[in-house]
């Protein structure tokens, strides 16, 4: 449901850019999204492409990128990647042990680039 | 000949809602309220919490809430019957609460008297997690049948939260709900939050979520 406005979002940072850069047509716009997060990718595309109409960003494809997540061991200091299903269901693969870690990646959620004409 | 060229943004894509979200937080922090985002899945038990919340710190706060039921009035009678001050936010179909629309409600609470003030975010255990309130402490519920699995399911919305009330824990006998697995679950993705096992209905656990509450309140509100 929050993908509506999470697109506006976007558009509004991509029209600022294109502004600046004095772009006439966006291509391709390239997100980086955490796997924690859900971004429906069919979703946004759909949402852009209606409220994109009449603007530079008309047309343009949005890629995203997803980000595994990572999490750091605060014991051994060893850092791994798991899957959302693994989430609680793995030991730390360096020390064994269940109990501390922080999350060094999987929250990610911004645009990285675009492509322009 | 026109020319593709690569244009690097590297911004966030809610970076207007988290630079509001952060100014909403320097204004309260200066104002001594401290706002609390409560999120959790339709029929968890926000309402019931809150109820039993207000109940139990109205000799020692002066309180709000912020209401944000996608359409209805219902919630907001029944705090309003508490005789803590209610606003009633209509998202209109919206799934979550930003910045901005927190401070619209806050607009309607005389936040120089209140020091304690409540949001009861819409029922949705996804996008809430998205959108930064501006709030100071961020809890969420999650009611026992819904099932232990929900961290897996709804990873960001348990990283992000303070403090986590697991209600209806006097449904426990009746599901094969793993309070150990669940915790582990939890723990894993966020070492730091505390965990409380209530019950809205028997009021069993509420006395330690609220004293907790109270002590976090007033180390901010001693705060120079």
């Amino acid at each position: 449901m929050h993908e509506l406005s999470v697109t506006e979002k976007i558009l509004d940072i991509v029209l600022k850019h294109a502004r600046v850069n004095h772009v006439r047509k966006v291509i391709s716009i390239t997100l980086i999204i955490g796997e924690m997060s859900d971004l429906e990718n069919e979703w946004i595309q759909h949402y852009f492409d209606y409220l994109s109409k009449d603007t530079v960003a008309a047309g343009a494809v949005l890629k995203i990128e997803k980000v595994p997540i990572v999490l750091k061991c605060n014991l051994c200091g060893q850092t791994m990647e798991i899957r959302r299903e693994e989430i609680g269901g793995t030991c730390c693969s360096g020390c064994g042990k269940a109990g501390d870690f922080s999350i060094i990646s999987g929250r990610e959620y911004y645009i990285k680039e675009m492509e322009a004409e | 000949m026109s020319s593709v060229k690569l244009i690097e943004v590297k911004e966030a894509i809610m970076s207007d809602n988290d630079a509001a979200a952060n100014d909403l937080r320097k204004r309260l922090s200066r104002e001594k309220t401290f706002l609390v985002n409560l999120m959790a899945s339709p029929g968890a038990g926000k309402t019931s919490l809150l109820l039993r919340t207000l109940a139990a710190l109205k000799p020692d706060f002066n309180m709000a809430v912020i209401e944000a039921d996608i359409d209805s009035v219902v919630d907001a009678e029944k705090i309003a019957a508490t005789g803590v001050p209610s606003v009633q936010l209509r998202t209109g179909g919206f799934c979550h609460l930003d910045a901005a629309m927190v401070v619209k409600g806050l607009e309607a609470i005389d936040t120089a008297s209140a020091n304690l003030v409540f949001i009861e975010n819409v029922g949705n255990l996804v996008c809430p997690a998205e959108f930064d309130t501006g709030a100071a402490m961020d809890i969420m519920i999650l009611s026992v049948p819904e099932g232990d699995d929900k961290p897996l399911k709804y990873p960001l919305m348990f990283s992000k939260c303070r403090a986590l009330l697991v209600n209806k824990i006097d449904l426990l006998p009746y599901s094969d709900f793993d309070m150990i697995l669940f915790k582990q679950r939890v723990y894993q993705i966020n070492a730091g939050i505390r965990i409380f096992e209530v019950s809205c209905t028997s009021g069993e656990g509420i006395t330690d979520w609220t004293e907790w509450l109270k002590q976090s309140v007033n180390r901010f509100l001693e705060k120079p």
